[in-house]
């Protein structure tokens, strides 16, 4: 990941800060500028996001990603937040609890980093909230 | 003019490993290692945790107790001797995730287990002058010792994060004075890319903590006019539960006062998190009206000692986030393998 | 707008072939197909070529010109070369151009090929290679992998209908057994149920056995229109549809995790091209990077109802002489995977099956058979259908 692509998506990352186009009424984490229902006639204004959510899948990646091996076993979900959208997450705390409809919150964690020279990304991950 | 803490926050990790799991690895006695210590069990970061980390979630706790607007914040200081940088501040990071960015300064601070009180007298200081609005100070550490030295038994995990202010509707903790006594004294170091400290053993103790601690707590005392029996509660750093139980002996503090701040057992030494997760969970339960002494040491060498008075809004903030004893309720413990996996003393290719 | 046709063919061997280089694979898959179609090199007006990463591969971009310069069509034919790109999709969309080309009259001998060099590289880089197709910022940086995004439709098809590891087991095992009588495959065992569910976990709930593997290969095919096919071969095989579909790059944006809706649209549009439903298809190469993906698709593509793909799978009717055979080739899983080349290798072998050639694979009496390519975790899908008769 470049210094570059990854600073500019700071508050994202780190905030969950998102897009919601006023127009339909959509939220979006990722943010999206351009509204996926009304495109050039949507209305968009940054949005943050609670942070609160439920799973709704979930594996266990044990051959972890390139500048994951340290993390591995890790459980990534794809999380549904209240608002609406859904994002692709790990879940930190106790794999063990993790199932499909559990209730999670956004903790600030470390994402990974380039190399023992390289930048260190951080960013949100998530955790049961009856942890 | 009035100043204090407007609000407070903690972080510890999830996980503990006990010391006789890490005795077992050493074939050291753990009896007599608890005893002498009075530290049982000690917090271990998850892999993908680490000072900035532990700094990020105990200022975001900090400013979602006190329910202020982040913007307010003038100034962002941590303080620790495990950052996760040599260059580039934990500081702007911790600012940028609870949204203080831009209009305010930053820097990081070190001085070992005392670099979060001196965040503390530098906030104190600019939020004094005018020159800032309010200022965040935070003591966070993911400390590392050496494997089958001493301090590996207590070398723990765990941050504490102090909004400073000086409205008085809005301080829950006033600070009433604060006194510092530093010398160049070194008992305890670690060089630049070095991944252990080093330690002068026996020395870290009356030449280190001791002078310092004594010195700190009797000058402030004497600047004052003030006795150990003015104090409900008193916190000294707590490498150990050893040297703050003598510490306040000899200061004349009695037992009773250091009890609720005393976490060292049940979580180790936090480093630059000690002495203000003591006052955090001594905040956690005082009230109103209480006073508490509190003397930070950090190797190197000095100690920073403030007075503190609870007001009446220290009731209305403090439930609005997780108590130190909440923080430590549900420890997941783990064994010596793991534990070598998540403090990176594996090294991977 | 013009019939267009399938007038040769030809696949390499698929495996980890170290003494090939991706020119030498592509050379060898172009000049079979035309050699096969019975035309020369000053014949052919444009190549397409698919190819997901020869950059991260081998370290190559502009791939249209290199593969037309080693077969030898650039330095005194100067024939027009592309290269395609839509991740796993790329040999199928490769297709779809070509065939655009000779049924706008652009072009009227036109080849399609497909080509990916994955073992120059160790697996972890081609893995992360792969992972490319995915979001980058919003799957990668998390933590995805590829096996991971599929492990997540496999959990929540489990959860919600039931599909059992075993019923995903069942596709390897079918696809690992029509391997067998498939000459180029990379995998040519058998393999049984426990051996998959044993095998090391990747991502819960897919073994390694559940995923088809990393390989070398490529495959091309010569188009002509359909009016002068004869002139070339005895069998043209006849292009009734091309379709393709696009969805959400993210697979937390999707509609219904479980659904790979551009594989709905994509055979829906190709259904109405054709003017044929799921029941007139005689057999259908899909798209099974993973186990969960052939169940998918089985469902997908309407040859099964919403959740029942597993059971489907389970009970023989994909099986060679079952209701619909699924991958006779033997998939992704058993032939292997060389990302770009898999879309022309899944029309050489419906090409192969509708001309009665396919051996001890051939679907008897086959008149139309479709051929499924989808691109990273569902973002791209791109439908055919072929038939024997004109």
């Amino acid at each position: 990941m470049s210094v570059p692509r990854f600073w500019r998506n700071l508050d994202s990352r780190y905030n969950l800060e998102g897009t919601h186009c006023t127009e339909c009424g959509e939220y979006f984490y990722p943010p999206r500028k351009t509204c996926v229902n009304c495109r050039r006639l949507g209305q968009i204004e940054p949005f943050r996001f609670k942070g609160t959510g439920e799973i709704v899948t979930y594996t266990v990646i044990r051959t972890a990603a390139e500048g994951f091996e340290e993390q591995a076993p890790y459980a990534l979900a794809i999380i549904k937040l209240d608002e609406g959208p859904r994002l692709t997450a790990q879940v930190v705390g106790s794999p063990e609890k993790v199932h499909i409809g559990m209730r999670v919150k956004s903790v600030f964690r470390k994402l990974g980093e380039g190399g023992d020279r390289g930048m260190i990304y951080y960013g949100t991950k998530f955790i049961p909230v009856d942890a | 003019m009035t100043i204090g803490i407007v609000s407070y926050g903690a972080y510890v990790p999830r996980y503990r490993i006990k010391i006789e799991e890490i005795a077992r690895l050493w074939g050291d006695d753990a009896e007599a290692l608890k005893k002498g210590l009075m530290v049982y069990e000690k917090s271990v970061p998850d892999v993908d945790e680490d000072a900035a980390t532990i700094a990020v979630e105990a200022a975001r706790s900090a400013v979602i107790r006190s329910e202020i607007d982040p913007s307010r914040i003038g100034a962002v200081y941590t303080g620790s001797e495990s950052h996760p940088y040599a260059v580039k501040p934990t500081s702007t990071i911790v600012a940028q995730a609870i949204g203080a960015t831009p209009v305010m300064t930053a820097a990081d601070f070190e001085f070992a287990c005392k670099a979060g009180t001196a965040a503390v007298q530098a906030c104190m200081g600019l939020v004094s002058s005018g020159m800032i609005d309010l200022g965040l100070a935070i003591g966070a550490d993911v400390s590392q010792g050496a494997p089958s030295d001493a301090l590996e038994y207590t070398a723990a995990a765990g941050g504490v994060a102090c909004i400073i202010g000086n409205k008085e509707s809005e301080i829950a903790a006033i600070i009433e004075d604060t006194y510092s006594f530093t010398t160049d004294t070194p008992d305890f170091w670690r060089r630049e890319g070095m991944p252990y400290p080093e330690h002068g053993g026996r020395f870290t103790g009356d030449p280190g903590y001791f002078r310092h601690v004594t010195n700190g707590a009797r000058g402030l005392m004497e600047k004052m006019g003030t006795k150990p029996e003015d104090y409900d509660y008193a916190v000294f750093h707590q490498p150990n539960g050893k040297f703050p139980t003598r510490a306040a002996k000899m200061l004349g503090f009695s037992r009773a006062q250091i009890e609720p701040g005393l976490v060292v057992p049940k979580i180790g030494n936090t480093y630059s998190g000690s002495c203000l997760m003591g006052i955090a969970a001594t905040l956690d339960q005082a009230k109103p009206g209480d006073r508490i002494f509190a003397t930070a040491f950090g190797s190197g060498a000095g100690s920073d000692a403030f007075s503190i008075r609870v007001t009446d809004k220290i009731e209305e903030i403090r439930n609005r986030a997780p108590t130190v004893a909440e923080l430590i309720k549900d420890p997941v413990y783990i064994d010596y393998a793991r534990y070598a996996k998540h403090k990176g003393k594996i090294r991977l290719a | 707008m013009r019939d267009v046709a399938i007038i040769g063919v030809k696949n390499t061997k698929f495996g980890e072939l170290w003494e090939r280089s991706l020119r030498d694979i592509v050379v060898e898959a172009g000049i079979g197909a035309i050699e096969d179609a019975g035309v020369g090199g000053k014949d052919i007006n444009a190549l397409y070529v698919g190819n997901m990463s020869g950059g991260r591969f081998v370290e190559q971009e502009h791939i249209g010109a290199l593969i037309a310069d080693y077969s030898g069509l650039s330095r005194n034919l100067h024939v027009p070369a592309t290269r395609v790109e839509a991740a796993c999709a790329s040999g199928g969309l490769a297709l779809r151009q070509a065939i655009m080309t000779v049924a706008s009259g652009y072009g009227d001998i036109v080849v399609a090929a497909g080509a990916e060099k994955m073992t120059d590289v160790g697996s972890e880089e081609a893995s992360s290679a792969l992972a490319a197709a995915a979001d980058r910022e919003w799957e990668g940086m998390a933590g995805a992998t590829f096996p991971g995004l599929y492990s997540m439709i496999a959990k929540l098809h489990m959860h919600r209908y039931g599909t059992t590891s075993e019923q995903l087991a069942e596709a390897a095992v079918k696809n690992h057994r029509n391997g067998c009588l498939n000459p180029i495959a990379q995998y040519r065992n058998e393999i049984t149920v426990d051996q998959v569910l044993n095998s090391i976990m990747v991502a819960d709930p897919l073994h390694i056995f559940d995923c088809s593997p990393i390989t070398d290969g490529a495959a091309a095919l010569v188009l002509a229109p359909a009016e002068v096919a004869h002139e070339y071969t005895d069998t043209p095989i006849y292009i009734k549809a091309t379709a393709q579909a696009s969805d959400t790059i993210a697979l937390h944006d999707r509609r219904d995790i479980t659904t790979l809706d551009a594989s709905v649209m994509a055979a829906k549009r190709a259904y109405e091209m054709a003017k044929l439903g799921p029941g007139d298809i005689d057999l259908v190469e899909v798209h099974d990077c993973f186990t969960i993906a052939e169940i998918c698709a089985v469902e997908d593509l309407g040859f099964a109802e919403k959740g029942k793909g597993g059971i489907v799978t389970a009970e023989g009717e994909t099986a060679i002489g079952g209701r619909i055979p699924v991958n006779p080739s033997g998939g992704l899983k058993a032939c292997g995977h060389p990302v770009g080349a898999t879309g022309i290798k899944q029309t050489v072998e419906i090409v192969t099956q509708l001309r009665g050639e396919a051996g001890k694979r051939q679907v008897e009496g086959a008149e139309y058979g479709m051929a499924h390519n989808v691109g990273g975790s569902g973002a791209t899908a791109v439908v055919h259908i072929f038939s024997r008769e004109r």
